[in-house]
């Protein structure tokens, strides 16, 4: 009743005004909810479905027609919309350790009741997993796959401690792959049509091309879009690279991109004072501030070490290449000097007047030789960098105090650089 | 001083003082090639003329390898890259670090980098324990041979690798008899004495351990068999350090009558098997290999530890949770479960390289202890 009355006469409360998504913005959320719904329709009707990692050779499944959700993609997603928590919770009751990568929290706690606000992803009939991208994913789907009592395809990329797989690691990965093949035409009852994996393998090509451009047009000074942005565009990669519906998403969103570019507009909506390189995976509880404090400072995220994550190059009809493919392309999966010299070569290419890296409790593949990365990148470009604790989808391990302190500072680091850049610039005349 | 003591003595002499062992060893003129945890191929260094030791960590605080790790880095890979960084290892010919997990791929490259003057062998087991597994890991193992030949200037002939194979297969074979001995003894062989003689294994040449342990044996079997009442409990994870653990265990009437400890058991449980290609034979132990650092769909740890408590008369489990290590973490909510429904308690004990503070510990275990 007293509330009532303190609010007489008061305006309500303007609600804040949509932001008008770009159509390919929309098409990406359609195509996610899509695939989710189909998975379950599939489910209902008897289908065997699947769960898989994030770099996994969706090729295979793709092609036999088979429904595939990815729990990284499904965790990150709860994570965004601040609904990992209670998921948290219950993985450490169960015993998983806070250690534990958090994506892989979430789900084990997932695992367990197969439900969750939004989407949802049935039980799975059998779980692809590939460590390319780290150990810990071959420990997680053990897990679920012994909870869930279905077999598991582990694609074992080994770790390239070399510049590039050797054609030993070649051989035993593509041995890998017939044995996936044979498995899935197993569980599926039917057999590969090699039509529809040329097929599959052509779509994901031209995918791969389409995101590399997408980011690469954030090369333009100043970028046509702020690069958070793309974080919006990842599930396609993740979820979707053998689809043409990505082609079609990611079309657009070059065009929309180009657009900007001939406008000469951008939708980073204050100067770009500064451009930076983010490493490591986003910090997806706490991505609004991770934004809105570089853009307070005018500084833009220019590029992501996901502008090649799905980098996939491989000939048509080569599964060895395709093979060498998975090997070769995750950073984690890489040896130092290989992830110093594409960290460079991003920096140089983006115009990045700093790096800001995310020490991601999560991650130790990334986090335990970061330090060094640190170093020899700024040896090599001279851009400065600071990091941040954080976590892709645990929200307890961020602090915006912490982030802001050190958003500060390297904004500070990147002014003091390009004046003294400016001054050599015109002594040089 | 009986025979039984003597050898006691220097076997935990061995255990406390590593860096002992390799000063003598490097003082003899052996060469030695340093193992990191938990795998590597070591008969492959010892054919190639070298002294394999252990690199378990040790009570050093974490300095200069904060310029490289986080604070959430295990603490015996902090540990080792602290050593390499502070010279302690100097004339190590060589360090085999495997690439079991994501830690482990990190400290490979920290430690090219900061530890120039002792090279670096990774070593990449495969986790698909298929034929072409094995086929995958015969090469990578010639790609190790090969550089340990560099190293040492010496070939590796095949009948050199079937030597080494016979002597860590014989080692095996007696730490495992030693186990099974061991447990009519826990009055003598208590938590501390047993765990000094499995790590003493780790500074030693394969082929002397063998000797004093088979007199060790033999002397225990001359003991008539104790019957105490100590409470029987099973180790499970990489190891159960720091030595002061083991301590609270005596202290609390508990006797160690087996472990699934990396640093111990898990070492000698898998023989190589026979065959005629030396590399093959090991690649084909790995097949076999048990551990949370291999793929397992089955998860036959857990179930193998289940059968290894019930064959002991395990009254309770420790599983001794090495800080920050993933894959023994996924593990545990998995073997609790088992363990639980087998009747078996399990506590959970963290386990850091650092003393600091053992209290918590103690209180841990004192209330386990009555709880059994």
């Amino acid at each position: 009743m007293s509330e009532e009355i303190r609010n007489q006469g008061q305006e309500a409360p303007k609600t804040k005004p949509r932001k008008i998504l770009p159509k390919s913005r929309i098409m990406a959320s359609e195509q996610l909810s899509q695939l989710y719904q189909d998975t379950l329709a599939a489910k209902g009707r008897g289908e065997k479905i699947g769960w898989s990692a994030s770099i996994f050779p969706q090729e295979i499944a793709e092609a036999l027609g088979l429904y595939i959700v990815y729990p990284e993609n499904h965790a990150a997603g709860l994570a965004a919309r601040h609904q990992a928590e209670p998921f948290l919770n219950d993985a450490e009751a169960g015993g998983y350790n806070m250690d534990i990568c958090s994506y892989a929290r979430i789900n084990l706690a997932y695992m367990d009741s197969l439900t969750a606000p939004g989407n949802n992803m049935p039980k799975p009939d059998f779980v692809l997993c590939c460590n390319n991208i780290c150990n810990q994913l071959t420990k997680w789907y053990e897990n679920l796959a012994k909870k869930f009592n279905v077999p598991m395809f582990l694609i074992d990329t080994v770790y390239n401690y070399t510049p590039t797989a050797s054609q030993e690691k070649v051989k035993y990965v593509r041995r890998q792959i017939d044995d996936l093949i044979t498995g899935l035409e197993k569980i599926c009852g039917r057999k590969l049509d090699p039509k529809k994996l040329e097929h599959v393998m052509k779509i994901s090509l031209r995918n791969k091309d389409l995101w590399r451009e997408a980011n690469e047009l954030l090369a333009h000074k100043p970028a046509p879009i702020s690069g958070f942005e793309l974080f919006n565009y990842m599930s396609c990669m993740v979820c979707c690279r053998g689809k043409e519906s990505t082609t079609a998403i990611l079309e657009q969103l070059i065009r929309e991109i180009d657009a900007n570019i001939k406008a000469g507009k951008s939708t980073f909506p204050v100067e770009e004072k500064y451009r930076i390189f983010w490493e490591g995976i986003a910090c997806w509880p706490y991505l609004g501030h991770t934004l809105k404090t570089l853009r307070k400072y005018g500084v833009n995220l220019v590029a992501t070490g996901y502008v090649n994550a799905w980098g996939l190059d491989y000939e048509l009809n080569d599964l060895d290449g395709l093979a060498r493919a998975y090997i070769d392309l995750p950073n984690n999966n890489n040896n130092l000097d290989t992830v110093v010299q594409r960290r460079v070569e991003a920096v140089k290419q983006f115009s990045c007047d700093g790096v800001i890296y995310h020490v991601n409790r999560s991650c130790k593949v990334m986090d335990c030789q970061q330090y060094e990365l640190q170093r020899r990148v700024q040896e090599a470009t001279g851009v400065p960098f600071t990091s941040f604790d954080g976590d892709q989808a645990d929200f307890r391990a961020y602090s915006e105090a912490q982030y802001e302190t050190r958003v500060q500072g390297l904004v500070e680091l990147m002014e003091e650089r390009k004046q003294r850049l400016a001054r050599e610039k015109e002594a040089a005349k | 001083m009986t025979n039984l003591e003597t050898i006691l003595q220097q076997l935990e002499h061995t255990a406390m003082y590593p860096q002992r062992q390799f000063q003598s060893a490097l003082a003899s003129g052996k060469k030695v090639v340093g193992c990191f945890p938990v795998y590597t191929p070591e008969p492959l260094a010892y054919a190639a003329g070298f002294l394999p030791m252990g690199m378990w960590g040790g009570q050093v605080e974490p300095f200069r390898a904060k310029r490289y790790v986080p604070a959430f880095c295990c603490p015996i890979m902090q540990a080792n890259l602290e050593y390499g960084l502070q010279d302690s290892y100097k004339g190590m010919s060589a360090v085999m670090i495997p690439t079991l997990c994501d830690t482990f791929r990190c400290i490979t490259q920290n430690w090219k980098v900061g530890v120039e003057n002792i090279p670096m062998l990774a070593v990449t087991y495969p986790q698909n324990k298929t034929d072409a597994g094995v086929e995958f890991f015969s090469s990578e193992l010639a790609h190790i041979r090969g550089e340990l030949e560099k190293i040492s200037g010496q070939k590796v002939t095949e009948t050199a690798l079937s030597e080494a194979i016979q002597i860590y297969n014989e080692h095996s074979r007696v730490m495992m008899e030693f186990t099974q001995v061991a447990n009519d003894h826990v009055d003598i062989i208590r938590p501390r004495v047993r765990h000094l003689i499995m790590k003493s294994a780790w500074f030693m040449d394969k082929q002397i351990h063998t000797t004093l342990m088979r007199v060790l044996i033999a002397e225990l079997k001359k003991l008539p068999v104790y019957s105490g009442h100590e409470k029987r409990v099973l180790l499970t994870g990489i190891l159960a350090e720091p030595l002061e653990l083991y301590q609270i265990m005596e202290d609390n009437h508990m006797a160690v009558v087996a472990d699934d400890l990396g640093q111990e058991t898990r070492q000698y449980r898998n023989p190589i098997p026979d065959g005629t290609d030396g590399l093959q034979r090991l690649a084909a132990q790995w097949k076999n290999t048990v551990c949370s650092l291999a793929h397992s769909e089955e998860k036959e740890r857990v179930s193998q530890m289940v059968a290894l408590a019930k064959r002991t008369g395990t009254d309770g489990v420790i599983a001794c949770m090495m800080k920050f290590c993933d894959p023994e973490e996924y593990d545990l909510p998995l073997i609790k479960a088992a363990m639980k429904e087998a009747g078996i308690p399990t506590l959970f004990q963290e386990i850091d390289l650092q003393v600091g503070s053992l209290a918590q510990a103690e209180t841990r275990i004192q209330a386990f202890f009555e709880m059994l």
